[in-house]
C-alpha cells in the first residue's frame, strides 16, 4: 500500500497574552492507501488539533505535509471531516442536509446526485428524504453525516471522535457501523478516539500521542484473527486484552 | 383475564388523556373569561364613576364620550386619514430598521474588527434617549414624513443592530467549523448556517421592534406632524379636547395589539415552514 500523506516534524503553538501553549512537536507518521488509523492520547493533547492541521483547516507552524498522489499528482487529497456531533441542520430535509456539500462547491451534477441517491438507498435512508433531522434515530443522523461527506468523494477521512454524543450502546453499534460502510468505500481514514477498545477494533494502526506538548509516543499495529468480522466481534479477539493492556501502558508510563 | 385487566387499563388512560385535554380547554377558557370580564368591569367602573361624578368626564372622558368622539372625528376630522398615516409611517420605519439593522449585523459579523472598533459607539447610541434628538431631526428634515419616518428608524435601529449580531454571534461554531470541512467560505458560512440559524432571533427581535417603531412615530408626531394619531393627541391636549386625546390613545393600544398579532402570525407561519 503506498504512502498517500506524510506528516514531517508538525509542531503547532497556541498563543495568547499571557504567552505561547505548545499543542504538537515534532509530530511524524504516514498514513497509506485504503488504513484505517486511531489516534489515541490523554485529553486536551491536542488531537483535535492534529486533526485541522491535517484537514487544512490550519496551517502547521513547524513541519510539513508531503502529499504522494497515486496518480503522481501533488494535488493535497481529497479529505471529509466528521466532526464530534452530526451538526445536521433542523431548517432543512435530510436531503438537503446530504447534498450540503455539493450545493456549496456548485457540484450538483446529476452523477454526484445519482451517487447521493445511490448511498441513501444503500444505508437505509431514503425512505426518510423529505424528514427533518429530529426525526431520525441517532445511528441514522450519523450515516446521514456520512453521506454528507462522502458525497464530495474524499479519499481521507477524518473523524473527530464522531461518536462521543451517543449514548454507549448506540455508540458500539454507530461506530461498528460507520467504519463499515466506510471500509467498503474504499476509504483511508483517521479516527481520534479516547476510548481505548475502540481503537483496537476499528483500526489497522493506533498512534499513541503523549501529553502536551504532543508527540508520537508508540505506534501499534493491530492484527487481530478476526479481522474481516464486525468491530463488536473483534472485541473477542484473543489478542484483544493484550493490546488493551499494552496500549494502557504506553499511554499511561511518562517514559 | 389479562386481555381484560390490559383492555381497562387502556380505557383508563385514555380518560386520563381525555381529562388533561378537557382541563387544557378549562384552562384557556377560564384565562379569557377573565380577560373580558377585567375589561368589562373596568368600562363599566369608568362609565359609572363619569356618571356618579366620582371623576370629572372632562379631565377623564368616558366609554360613551369616547365613542361619541370616535364617530365625530370619523366624520368631521378624518380620523381614518390620521389613524393610516401613522400606520404608514410605523411600517416604513419597521421595514427600514429591518433592512439598516440585517445589513449592518451582516458587516459586523463579516469583520471582526469593525464590530470591536464600533461596539463602544452602538452601546452609546442605543442608551441614548432617542427623543432627545427628535428637535434635530426636525431642524434637519423639516416637519413631515420624512422626519417622522427617521425618528421612528432612530427608536429601533440600534437596538435591533446589536440583537441581531448577537444572535448571529450565539450560532454554534462547530456549524460554522463544518461549513469549512465542506470546503465552503465564509460567504457560505453566513448563507447556510448564520442566517438560517438565527432566524428564531430575528423573529422575537422583529416583535419588539414594530413596538419600538410605534413609539418613535408617534415621538415624531407630537413634534413634528400636522398628521397622525400622534399629532392629534398633542392638538387635542392644547384645545383641551381630551376626550380626543383619550380616544387616539385607545386606538393605538389598538394598534399596538394588532401589529403584535400581526407578527405573531409571521412568526408562526415561518417557523412552521422550517419545522422550528
Amino acid at each position: 500500500m503506498q504512502t498517500i500523506l506524510e506528516l514531517k516534524n508538525i509542531g503547532y503553538s497556541y498563543h495568547s497574552l499571557h504567552g505561547e501553549t505548545q499543542a504538537l512537536t515534532n509530530i511524524s507518521f504516514g498514513v497509506r492507501e485504503g488504513e484505517f488509523i486511531a489516534i489515541v492520547g490523554p485529553s486536551g493533547c491536542g488531537k483535535s488539533t492534529l486533526l485541522s492541521i491535517i484537514a487544512g483547516l490550519l496551517s502547521p507552524e513547524q513541519g510539513t505535509i508531503v502529499v504522494n498522489n497515486p496518480d503522481g499528482s501533488l494535488n493535497y487529497p481529497r479529505i471529509g471531516y466528521m466532526l464530534q456531533r452530526d451538526h445536521l441542520f433542523e431548517w432543512r430535509t435530510v436531503y438537503k442536509n446530504v447534498i450540503l456539500g455539493l450545493e456549496i462547491n456548485h457540484m450538483m451534477t446529476p452523477d454526484r446526485l445519482e451517487a447521493v441517491e445511490r448511498l441513501l438507498v444503500d444505508y437505509g435512508l431514503e425512505k426518510f428524504k423529505d424528514k427533518r433531522p429530529s426525526e431520525l434515530s441517532g445511528g441514522m443522523k450519523q450515516r446521514a453525516a456520512l453521506i454528507r461527506t462522502l458525497a464530495l468523494d474524499p479519499q481521507l477521512l477524518l473523524l473527530d471522535e464522531p461518536f462521543s454524543a451517543l449514548d454507549y450502546q448506540t455508540r458500539l453499534f454507530v461506530s461498528a457501523d460507520i467504519c463499515r460502510l466506510i471500509r467498503a468505500a474504499g476509504k483511508t481514514m483517521i479516527i481520534i478516539t479516547h476510548d481505548l477498545s475502540e481503537a483496537i477494533s476499528l483500526a489497522d494502526r493506533v498512534i499513541i500521542l503523549s501529553n502536551r506538548p504532543a508527540t508520537v509516543k508508540a505506534e501499534m499495529p493491530i492484527r487481530l484473527t478476526l479481522k474481516d468480522d464486525s468491530p463488536l466481534a473483534s472485541r473477542n479477539a484473543p489478542e484483544f486484552q493484550q493490546y488493551f493492556n499494552q496500549l494502557w501502558e504506553d499511554l499511561n508510563n511518562d517514559g | 383475564m389479562t386481555a381484560k385487566t390490559k383492555k381497562s387499563s387502556t380505557k383508563h388512560e385514555l380518560t386520563k388523556q381525555e381529562e388533561f385535554v378537557k382541563n387544557h380547554r378549562r384552562h384557556h377558557h377560564q384565562v379569557s373569561t377573565m380577560r373580558i370580564m377585567i375589561f368589562l368591569f373596568f368600562l363599566i367602573l369608568w362609565e359609572a364613576s363619569a356618571y356618579l361624578g366620582w371623576i370629572d368626564s372632562f379631565f377623564f372622558a368616558s366609554p360613551s364620550r369616547v365613542a361619541l368622539c370616535f364617530l365625530e372625528q370619523l366624520k368631521t376630522n378624518s380620523l381614518l386619514s390620521h389613524i393610516g398615516v401613522t400606520l404608514f409611517e410605523t411600517i416604513v420605519s419597521f421595514l427600514l430598521v429591518l433592512l439598516f439593522s440585517l445589513l449592518a449585523a451582516t458587516m459586523l459579523w463579516y469583520s471582526h474588527k469593525m464590530s470591536e472598533v464600533l461596539e463602544p459607539y452602538l452601546v452609546v447610541l442605543n442608551s441614548l434617549p432617542k427623543s432627545a434628538l427628535a428637535p434635530l431631526f426636525i431642524v434637519w428634515l423639516g416637519t413631515g414624513t420624512t422626519t417622522i419616518i427617521v425618528a421612528g428608524i432612530s427608536v429601533a435601529v440600534f437596538g435591533s443592530i446589536i440583537s441581531f449580531y448577537t444572535g448571529f454571534q450565539q450560532v454554534d461554531p462547530e456549524k460554522v467549523t463544518l461549513i469549512y470541512t465542506l470546503g465552503g467560505s465564509k460567504r457560505n458560512a453566513f448563507t447556510k448556517v448564520v442566517l438560517p440559524g438565527s432566524i428564531p432571533i430575528l423573529l422575537s427581535t422583529a416583535k419588539v421592534n414594530i413596538g419600538l417603531a410605534l413609539v418613535g412615530v408617534i415621538i415624531g408626531e407630537f413634534l413634528a406632524a400636522r398628521r397622525g394619531l400622534g399629532y392629534l393627541i398633542i392638538y387635542g391636549s392644547q384645545v383641551f379636547q381630551l376626550d380626543m386625546v383619550i380616544t387616539s390613545i385607545i386606538i393605538l393600544c389598538i394598534i399596538a395589539l394588532g401589529f403584535y398579532k400581526s407578527i405573531q402570525m409571521i412568526e408562526h407561519h415561518i417557523r412552521k415552514k422550517f419545522k422550528m
